[in-house]
């Protein structure tokens, strides 16, 4: 059902203009890759779930311009991302940050990874002792009877 | 009157889903053959009732009979033919049509090819998979009616969104459904196997070949719509962790899982209720897929036009069957005792390895997809998580699992040697090494992933290739044309995801882009490759008009090829859309798009060079195709007539009482 629904959401979007444009682009090529890369971590309020460097709406192009601007004004890209935080909260940030009830999110992978490691490691490890079970005491019985005959 | 009866269809094809499931399980409790007998004519007759609603849909669509409301909202009488009839399932109702209509098709495949299968598990299969029939038509029926009329039909429709008028997109869902529908076979063997009470080899081996081919039109499925984002969307995007891509993605990593550990099963009687859990689990992921993309609960760029009622609906659908199933899973798991005995260092030790990491993979892309709902609910936090998240988190399951894949695969079963298999593997080893530590040279100064991603698809593929040597023994090549298919699938798959896995890593590193300005006569130079825009011109398509490019693609002075990226619009959606031109090669793709206008005269411009970008697909074909030759396999198919005979030694089942 899935990518084709894009769509009907991305009609509801401006779609005037397509992500970058050529008169955004910073003259500084180093900054510019800075921009981009900040671009990417950041939300795009009215759109479905997509970065402003990829998306088409006109606020995504207000963002990356401010984001364009702070950098031009001098700013690390932990300042930036502060100033945007600052304004517009946490949901604009694609990569959520690791504090608070948030580290239930950021741990949940690696603390199953290791139940499941424990789990899988003593059923491998019973497993390799089954060896007696393959015989109870009773079948070794008939079955030195059986040798016995 | 036709859609009448395609209505009436639907109704009735409900009460024989009713049937379907209600009398067989009795039958098959009180063992009565004549009530379990009824299972075949039932699943038969709810197919061909659901056939003939579809048929009745689809000739709606084709005459465009905007009378009713749902070919009025979805399609127009200019609209090309193929995008009529693709349009049937361009929208909710008509997609959860061809839902049900496969649901019934797989019901009905239990019964044309399950000859074979104990009587009463065949009736007990037949009849889950009637209850999930059930559950759907009324779904269907109550909350999607596709066949509302309209009292005064308009002389035209509105026409199909732009952006699904793409033979890469027309074909996308039927795939994707076929998929996800398709793991409710494994779903309707695990219940029956639980009511059973017993699950032995014979079940591992009848329940992997639907779970297999569940797989495989996951994998085609989703590799068209992320092969549609490339070439539509403008940017060449191929996948965005959208909660709706995880919902794919999910079910396609647990039934990866799931045709593995059947493995287990039917060769070593082992992890039987591990593979029980993951069949449930995995179509549980399917009706969580259906869930997110149809009740809007979580934010997407997907989604169908919302509806609470709809997902409230789909959310107790999900609850009772993976309720009811974990439920009759605790009652009956402790009872499955496994048999089979192996060291730490074997292949059954290292599928359970593979297991954990595709488990714990689909594990966080859940954590992840349905996060920011649980931090509002629960913490009144609003967030997101997004692509940045997702590539830390995923990544490292990814790069263990192919990392071990080549040993695993190479393993014997019960009690391997590592020094034997890693003896096998050095020259793949060396060659990997190698290709990392050249890459590496080659690139000072970028990330670590281009690197890690190439050295990760050359060991897959060279261990692949090493695996299908191995299992020539020491009579040579003359073997290779001997071994069973299910060994070429097997290589062929495995070496399929070393492709991708190169293909995306050397996209995501390597990707050359330029955004200018251009004029007519313009030209720019990137990676190497010169671009001149000739020249633009306005066309008139059938249902759209269109800004075309004319591009010149040269290297060195020698001229490549001529690209036509295309800026449309459709006026009767009134919607634009961007169509990529694209030189497509084995080694990279130029990619260019044309954009707007600008007011100092000239247009928006970008292009993109993307090296080994078709290699993320080629490998999914890869996967595909190594799929399809397991199933193509003479042990499904010379088994199907030897289970007829009974075997009192093998395929004993553990009785559950």
């Amino acid at each position: 059902m899935k990518r084709f629904l894009t769509i009907l959401l991305l009609v509801l979007m401006p779609m005037t203009a397509l992500a970058v444009q050529p008169d955004e682009v910073l003259d500084d090529p180093a900054l510019e890759t800075r921009a981009r890369e900040l671009s990417k971590g950041l939300r795009c309020l009215v759109c479905r779930n997509e970065n402003i460097d990829d998306s088409n709406a006109d606020l995504a192009r207000d963002l990356r311009l401010l984001v364009r601007e702070r950098l031009v004004a001098g700013d690390t890209d932990e300042e930036v991302i502060d100033f945007v935080t600052e304004r517009y909260g946490e949901y604009v940030l694609l990569q959520p940050r690791t504090g608070g009830t948030n580290m239930i999110l950021w741990l949940a992978g690696p603390a199953m990874l290791l139940l499941a490691f424990g789990i899988g490691f003593a059923y491998v490890r019973k497993r390799g002792q089954g060896q007696e079970e393959v015989l109870s005491t009773d079948e070794e019985a008939r079955l030195k009877e059986i040798l016995d005959r | 009157m036709l859609n009448e009866l395609g209505h009436f269809a639907l109704i009735l094809a409900l009460a024989v889903a009713i049937v379907q499931t209600v009398v067989p399980l009795i039958g098959a409790h009180r063992r009565w053959p004549g009530w379990m007998a009824v299972a075949e004519p039932a699943a038969n007759a709810q197919f061909l009732l659901i056939a003939f609603s579809f048929a009745a849909l689809t000739h709606a669509f084709v005459t465009s009979d905007f009378s009713l409301r749902l070919v009025m909202q979805n399609s127009h009488s200019l609209k090309p033919m193929l995008y009529k009839i693709t349009g049937v399932w361009g929208n909710h109702e008509g997609s959860m049509l061809l839902w049900v209509l496969i649901v019934a098709l797989f019901g009905a495949s239990a019964a044309w090819f399950g000859g074979a299968l104990p009587s009463t598990l065949k009736a007990r299969v037949i009849a889950v998979q009637g209850a999930i029939g059930v559950a759907f038509l009324a779904f269907l029926i109550f909350t999607s009616n596709p066949f509302l009329r309209l009292a005064e039909p308009p002389l035209d429709g509105n026409d199909l969104n732009p952006l699904l008028q793409d033979p890469g997109l027309a074909f996308h869902p039927p795939f994707l459904y076929l998929g996800y529908v398709g793991l409710s076979m494994a779903f309707s063997f695990a219940v029956a196997a639980l009511i059973e009470g017993r699950v032995d080899a014979a079940w591992g081996r009848w329940v992997r070949p639907w779970t297999l081919a569940a797989w495989v039109f996951l994998t085609i499925g989703i590799a068209l719509g992320s092969w549609w984002a490339y070439y539509e969307l403008g940017w060449g995007g191929f996948w965005f962790w959208d909660p709706v891509e995880n919902a794919s993605f999910m079910p396609w990593l647990i039934a990866a899982a799931l045709l593995h550990s059947a493995i287990v099963v039917e060769k070593r009687e082992s992890l039987k209720s591990w593979t029980i859990l993951l069949a449930i689990v995995a179509f549980g992921f399917s009706l969580i897929g259906a869930f997110i993309t149809r009740s809007g609960i979580i934010t997407s760029v997907h989604a169908f036009a919302t509806d609470p009622e709809r997902g409230v609906f789909l959310l107790w659908i999900t609850a009772i069957f993976m309720g009811g199933a974990l439920t009759l899973f605790a009652a009956r798991a402790e009872a499955l005792s496994s048999r089979g005995v192996f060291s730490l260092v074997s292949r059954e030790s290292m599928l359970v390895l593979n297991n954990i990491l595709l488990a714990v993979a689909a594990f966080v892309v859940f954590v992840g997809t349905i996060w920011p709902l649980i931090s509002e609910l629960a913490f009144d936090r609003k967030l997101s998580v997004g692509e940045p998240f997702f590539n830390m988190a995923f990544t490292p399951f990814f790069v263990g699992l192919g990392l071990a894949l080549p040993v695993g695969a190479m393993m014997a079963w019960k009690r391997a040697k590592l020094g034997r298999v890693m003896r096998q593997l050095m020259p793949a080893m060396i060659l990997a090494v190698a290709v990392l530590a050249l890459v590496f040279a080659l690139q000072t100064g970028r990330s670590a992933l281009g690197p890690i991603g190439l050295m990760l698809g050359t060991w897959l593929v060279a261990g692949a290739a090493t695996d299908l040597w191995a299992r020539t023994g020491r009579s040579g090549a003359g073997r290779l044309l001997r071994l069973p298919r299910n060994d070429y699938g097997r290589v062929t798959a495995h070496a399929g995801l070393g492709v991708t896995v190169a293909g995306i890593a050397a996209m995501l590193a390597w990707q050359s882009e330029d955004i200018r300005v251009m004029q007519e006569g313009d030209s720019l130079t990137l990676a190497g490759y010169d671009i001149t825009l000739d020249s633009v011109e306005r066309i008139q398509g059938p249902n759209y008009i269109s800004t075309t490019g004319h591009v010149t693609l040269s290297r060195n002075g020698r001229e490549i090829g001529q690209l036509n990226p295309e800026k449309r619009f459709y006026p009767v959606a009134r919607m634009p859309t961007t169509e990529a031109g694209i030189d497509n090669g084995i080694m990279r793709d130029v990619y260019v798009v044309i954009g707007d206008p600008q007011d100092a005269g000239g247009w928006a411009f970008r292009s993109y060079v993307k090296p080994l970008a078709n290699w993320i697909w080629g490998g999914a074909i890869l996967m595909a195709i190594g799929g399809a030759l397991s199933l193509s396999d003479r042990r499904y198919r010379v088994a199907a007539g030897a289970r007829r005979t009974p075997t009192p030694n093998k395929g004993q089942g553990v009785p559950a009482e």
